[in-house]
C-alpha cells in the first residue's frame, strides 16, 4: 500500500495530462453540453448597462487581446457585439494589442456576415440588418496603450486620422450623407460616448481606469481572462468599473442573457469537469501525502 | 538616538504631514461662491386673465462659467419643472423637455443650444461649429418647459454670462497637496540616510537566497537565466528588475558564470545591455560580455515562453531568475524550469500569477519586496531612504483610510470629499 | 554628457507634466496634446528597434553558423515571409471593413489595405498558423496548473491549508457545476473574492502605488538611474 501511495505521489506527469486531455475531448466529441451557466452578478451589470442603453447610442469596444485567448475572449466579445447589433447600440472598436487587429478584422466580418441580411435570430427576435460605417467602424491598433486613451479623451483623430482599411474619419458634426463612416460624425472623444468595453488578457484594463475613467469620467466595463479576474474586483467593487465578464464562464454567461448560448457555453461542461479532477487531484494527493508521511514517521517505509 | 527621540520624530513627521493635508485640504472645500451672473427673472409674465400653464417654470435657473477648464464652457443647471412626472414614462409625462437657447453680443435672434429630455437639469454648453462660445464675451440665456404640441412655458432668462479660462484646477488641490507631502517625505528620508543614519530594512529570504543561487550555478558550471518580466521599460517592477539584473550580472562577471538574458521589449533589451554591460566592467571582466547575453525575442507572449522554454531545454541553466511583471504565462516558465532541475527565483507584483510562481519556484518575492530589492541589494543611502519614505507614507495611508472609515460612520461627508480625486 | 542629458530632459518633462496636469488653462492643454502626439511618435519607434535587433542577432548565428543555427533560420524566415506576404498579398474582397475603401488605386495601396482583409493570403497566415500556435501555447497552462497542483499542493502548514481550501471552493464555484451541486459554493466562492482577496489586492496595490510613485519620482529627480543602463547613479 505505502509502495502504490508512493507511486502515485511520484507519478508521472503525462498521465496527468492525458487524464485532463479526456477530461476536455470526451465532452466535446460526444456533443454534450451544459444549458445553463447561472449568471454571476458582475455580468448581470454589463448586460444591463448595455440593454438600458438607446438605440443610437455609441459605445467604443476595445478588443485588447491576441489569437492565444480567443477562445475565452473572442466569446464574449461576439455577444457583446451581437447584443448591440441587436439593440441598435452604435459601435467604435479599436485594439491596443499588437496582435489584435487579425482577431478584431475575422470576428467584425463575421458578425457583419451575419447581420448582413434581415432574418430571425434563433431565440425568435428580429434581426436587423448592420452596416459597416454605420453602425459599426474598426479604427484599428495604435502603439503607446496610455497615450492612446488619453487621445481618445481629447480627439479620437488625434491617434486615428482613418480607419484601419484607411478611409479618412470625417469631421465631427459634418453631414453623415456625405462620408462611407457615418458613424464617425457623431463622435469626437469620451463625452460622445456612453462607456467603453474593454475586452483584454492583459492589463490594458486597468490602464482605461487609471486614465479613461478617472481623467475623463467614461464609463469601463470590462472583459477578461479568468486568471485577471481577482486582479479587476477592486475597480469593480468601489465603481471605477461597471460590471466585469470573467473567462469563459462569463461568456457563457452573457450568452444566457442574450439568449443565445454559443461556443462559451459549449465550453462549459469540459471546464467544468477539469476544475473537478483538479480539486480530486489535489484532495488524492494530500489523503496520499499524509498517509505516507505518518508511515515514514512511524518507521513504516517499504511495504 | 534613543526609541525615545525616534519615537518623537515619527510623531512630529506624523503631525506635520496630516496638518499639510488637512489645512489647505480644508481651505478647497468651503462653500462655492454663488453664480456670478445676474437674477434670473422671467421674461414674458402669464397674460391677464390666463392661468400659468400646468408645465410650470424650471426655477432655480442658473448659467455660470464652467470651472477648472481652459474655457469656452457654460455650466447651466435648474429644477425640474414641477409639471415633469418622469416616472411616468415618456408618452404620459406632460413635460417632452427644457429648450435652452442662448443669444450672443452680436445676434439678433436666439440660437438654439440644446432641448434636454424631461428629468434632466443640467446641460453644458461647450458651443457647435455653426455657433462657438468664445471667452470673455457675454452671453444671455433662456431656457423653456416644452409640452405637448411645443406648448412652450414663459421663458426664464440669464443674461451676461461669461465664459473664461482658469489657471489653476482647484478640485485637483488635494491632489497637489498629496503629492508635495509625499516629495517631502522622500527627500527627509533620503536626506537623513545621506546623513549616515542607520536605516532597518528586513530580511528579504529570496533576496538572500541569490548570492546562493549564483553559486550554485558556477560550481556546477552552467549558465544562469535571467528574465526580466513582459513589461516596457517604464513600468516599476522592469527597473527593478533591471536593477536586481545589473547585482547579478556583476557577480557573474567576478565568477565568470555564463548570463542568459531574453527579452521581451526591444527597449528593455537596450536597457538590459548598457547595465550588464557596465556590470563586466565594473566586475573586472569587460572581455567576457558579450551581445548575445542580452538578446531580444519577440513582443508575443507565448511566442517568448516557447523561445524561453526551449532555452531551458537546450542549456539547463542551473538558475532562473523571474524578476519584473508575469501574465498566465509565469507557470509554464517556471514548470519547465523546475523540469530541468534548475533552483529558481521569482519576484514580481502581479498577484495573480504569485501563487504559481510560490507553487513552482525555490523563492518568491512579492509585491513590493521587488522595489525594495535594489536598497536591500546595494545598501545605498538614497535607496534606502526612498525606501523608508514608502514605508511611511503607507503609515499615513492606514491613518486616513482609518479616519475615513470613522468619517463614513459618522457621516461626516466632508472629510471623504477632501479625497475625492477629480 | 551621455548620462546627464538625459536626465535633464526626464525631469524637464517630468516637472512640466506634472505642473500640466494642475492648469486647464489653453496653452497647457495644446502642449498636453502635442506631447501625446510626440509620445505616439516615440513609441512607434521601439518596434522598428526590436525588429532590427531580432534580425541582426540571427543573422549573425546564421553566419557564424552556431549551434541551433537552424532556428535563427525559421525565425527570420517567418518574419520575412509574414512582412512580404502582408505587403503583397491583396484580394479584391467582400469584406466589409474593406467595403467603403476609396483610395486611389494602385498596386501597393491595394495590397497593403487589403492584404489584410479576412481571406487574404495574410489573414490565412494569421487564422492558420499563428492563432493556432498560441492557442496552443496558452492551452498548456491547462495542463501545467493540474500537474502542478497535484505535485504542490500540500497542507503542509497552516497558511498553506488555508490557501488550498480557498482555492477548492473558488475552482469548484466558478463554474456552472458548483452552482448546481449547491448554491452555497459560488456564493462563498464570491465572498472570498470580495473579501480576503480583495483586501490582499488593495493592500498590494497601494504598495504598488506607493512605489510606483517613489520611483517616478526618483527618476524625474535624477536619484534612480538604472533605467539609462549602467546601473549607479
Amino acid at each position: 500500500m505505502y509502495k502504490i501511495l508512493n507511486a502515485f505521489l511520484k507519478i508521472n506527469r503525462r498521465w496527468i495530462f492525458l487524464l485532463v486531455l479526456l477530461g476536455v475531448l470526451i465532452p466535446l466529441v460526444l456533443g454534450k453540453g451544459l444549458t445553463r451557466s447561472y449568471p454571476g452578478a458582475e455580468v448581470v451589470k454589463v448586460y444591463d448597462f448595455l440593454n438600458n442603453l438607446e438605440e443610437g447610442d455609441i459605445i467604443i469596444l476595445s478588443m485588447d487581446y491576441d489569437p492565444a485567448t480567443i477562445p475565452e475572449l473572442n466569446p464574449m466579445a461576439r455577444a457583446l457585439l451581437r447584443q448591440c447589433f441587436n439593440k441598435g447600440i452604435r459601435v467604435v472598436s479599436l485594439t491596443l494589442h499588437p496582435a489584435g487587429p487579425g482577431v478584431v478584422i475575422t470576428l467584425v466580418d463575421e458578425l457583419l456576415r451575419e447581420y448582413s441580411q434581415p432574418g430571425v435570430n434563433p431565440d425568435g427576435s428580429v434581426r436587423p440588418v448592420r452596416e459597416y460605417g454605420e453602425d459599426i467602424v474598426f479604427l484599428g491598433y495604435k502603439v503607446g496603450t496610455a497615450v492612446n486613451i488619453l487621445a481618445l479623451g481629447e480627439d479620437v483623430r488625434l491617434s486615428w486620422p482613418q480607419d484601419y482599411a484607411g478611409v479618412e474619419l470625417p469631421a465631427y458634426g459634418s453631414d453623415p450623407t456625405q462620408t462611407t463612416l457615418p458613424l464617425m460624425c457623431d463622435v469626437q472623444n469620451y463625452n460622445d460616448v456612453k462607456c467603453v468595453v474593454t475586452i483584454s488578457g492583459t492589463r490594458i484594463p486597468e490602464y482605461w481606469v487609471a486614465y479613461g475613467y478617472q481623467r475623463y469620467h467614461v464609463k469601463v466595463a470590462t472583459g477578461c481572462t479568468a486568471v485577471m479576474f481577482a486582479d479587476f474586483y477592486p475597480y469593480l467593487q468601489t465603481g471605477q468599473m461597471i460590471g466585469l465578464i470573467p473567462g469563459m464562464k462569463g461568456a457563457a454567461d452573457y450568452e444566457e442573457l442574450i439568449n443565445r448560448p454559443a461556443r462559451a457555453m459549449v465550453g462549459m461542461l469540459p471546464q467544468s469537469i477539469v476544475h473537478l479532477m483538479i480539486v480530486g487531484f489535489i484532495i488524492l494527493g494530500n489523503i496520499a501525502y499524509f498517509i505516507v508521511r505518518r508511515w515514514e514517521k512511524r518507521g513504516g517505509g517499504d511495504r | 538616538m534613543g526609541l525615545r527621540a525616534e519615537s518623537r520624530s515619527w510623531g512630529i513627521g506624523i503631525f506635520l504631514v496630516l496638518t499639510l493635508f488637512f489645512i489647505p485640504a480644508l481651505a478647497s472645500a468651503k462653500e462655492p461662491a454663488p453664480p456670478e451672473s445676474g437674477e434670473a427673472k422671467v421674461e414674458a409674465p402669464t397674460p391677464e386673465g390666463e392661468t400659468v400653464s400646468p408645465l410650470g417654470y424650471p426655477l432655480n435657473f442658473t448659467a455660470v462659467d464652467n470651472p477648472n477648464d481652459d474655457g469656452m464652457k457654460i455650466k447651466l443647471t435648474w429644477e425640474l419643472s414641477p409639471g415633469d412626472q418622469p416616472e411616468l414614462g415618456k408618452k404620459e409625462n406632460p413635460v417632452k423637455g427644457y429648450r435652452v437657447s442662448r443669444l450672443g453680443p452680436e445676434e439678433a435672434e436666439w440660437q438654439l443650444v440644446t432641448v434636454q429630455p424631461p428629468g434632466i437639469a443640467y446641460f453644458l454648453d461647450e458651443g457647435t461649429e455653426e455657433f462657438p462660445l468664445e471667452n470673455d464675451v457675454l452671453y444671455d440665456y433662456k431656457i423653456e418647459v416644452v409640452g405637448e404640441g411645443e406648448i412652450l412655458s414663459p421663458p426664464i432668462v440669464q443674461k451676461g454670462i461669461v465664459s473664461s479660462q482658469q489657471f489653476f484646477n482647484t478640485d485637483r488641490i488635494n491632489i497637489l497637496v498629496c503629492v508635495i507631502a509625499y516629495l517631502c517625505i522622500l527627500l527627509f528620508y533620503i536626506f537623513r540616510a545621506r546623513k549616515g543614519h542607520e536605516l532597518f530594512v528586513r530580511r528579504i529570504a529570496g533576496l538572500d537566497a541569490v548570492d546562493e543561487a549564483i553559486g550554485r550555478a558556477t560550481e556546477m558550471g552552467r549558465p544562469i537565466l535571467f528574465i526580466t518580466g513582459l513589461h516596457d521599460v517604464a513600468d516599476i517592477s522592469t527597473i527593478a528588475a533591471i536593477t536586481i539584473l545589473g547585482k547579478v550580472a556583476r557577480k557573474t562577471a567576478e565568477y565568470e558564470t555564463p548570463l542568459l538574458v531574453p527579452n521581451y521589449d526591444p527597449m528593455v533589451m537596450l536597457v538590459a545591455q548598457e547595465t550588464v554591460k557596465q556590470a563586466y566592467l565594473e566586475g573586472g571582466h569587460p572581455d567576457a560580455y558579450s551581445d548575445d547575453m542580452v538578446f531580444f525575442l519577440t513582443t508575443s507572449q507565448f511566442g517568448f515562453v516557447a523561445a524561453v522554454d526551449g532555452i531551458m531545454v537546450r542549456e539547463k541553466p542551473a538558475t532562473n531568475f523571474y524578476m519584473g511583471y508575469y501574465y498566465a504565462e509565469s507557470l509554464i516558465l517556471a514548470e519547465t524550469g523546475a523540469d530541468t532541475g534548475a533552483i529558481q527565483i521569482a519576484g514580481t507584483d502581479s498577484v495573480t500569477q504569485l501563487p504559481f510562481f510560490i507553487t513552482s519556484c525555490d523563492y518568491t518575492i512579492i509585491g513590493e519586496e521587488l522595489y525594495a530589492a535594489s536598497a536591500y541589494l546595494s545598501k545605498e543611502p538614497l535607496q534606502l531612504g526612498s525606501l523608508k519614505a514608502q514605508d511611511f507614507a503607507k503609515v499615513i495611508i492606514g491613518v486616513l483610510m482609518l479616519t475615513g472609515i470613522a468619517a463614513t460612520l459618522f457621516g461626516w461627508m466632508w472629510v471623504v470629499d477632501l479625497f475625492i480625486a477629480r | 554628457m551621455r548620462r546627464e542629458v538625459p536626465v535633464l530632459i526626464c525631469a524637464i518633462m517630468g516637472v512640466a507634466m506634472i505642473i500640466q496636469f494642475f492648469i486647464p488653462h489653453p496653452v497647457s492643454q495644446a502642449i498636453y496634446k502635442t506631447v501625446i502626439k510626440w509620445f505616439i511618435i516615440i513609441v512607434t519607434f521601439a518596434m522598428v528597434l526590436g525588429l532590427l535587433s531580432l534580425t541582426r542577432m540571427h543573422l549573425t548565428k546564421l553566419r557564424r553558423g552556431d549551434k541551433d543555427w537552424f532556428f535563427s533560420l525559421v525565425t527570420i524566415s517567418s518574419l520575412f515571409v509574414n512582412l512580404l506576404v502582408g505587403f503583397f498579398s491583396f484580394r479584391i474582397t467582400d469584406s466589409f471593413i474593406f467595403e467603403g475603401l476609396k483610395v486611389p488605386f494602385n498596386f501597393f495601396t491595394i495590397s497593403f489595405a487589403t492584404g489584410l482583409a479576412a481571406g487574404s493570403p495574410f489573414m490565412n497566415l494569421f487564422d492558420y498558423i499563428q492563432v493556432p500556435m498560441q492557442a496552443t501555447m496558452f492551452s498548456l497552462l491547462a495542463f501545467f496548473i493540474a500537474s502542478a497542483s497535484f505535485r504542490t499542493f500540500r497542507a503542509r502548514t497552516v497558511e498553506a491549508t488555508l490557501l488550498l481550501v480557498a482555492a477548492l471552493i473558488v475552482m469548484v464555484g466558478r463554474v456552472p457545476v458548483g452552482h448546481m451541486i449547491s448554491t452555497s459554493i459560488p456564493a462563498l466562492s464570491d465572498w472570498i473574492l470580495v473579501n480576503p482577496n480583495m483586501a490582499a489586492k488593495r493592500g498590494i496595490m497601494i504598495g504598488v502605488g506607493l512605489g510606483g510613485i517613489s520611483m517616478a519620482l526618483k527618476i524625474i529627480l535624477g536619484i534612480e538611474r538604472s533605467w539609462l543602463g549602467g546601473g549607479g547613479e
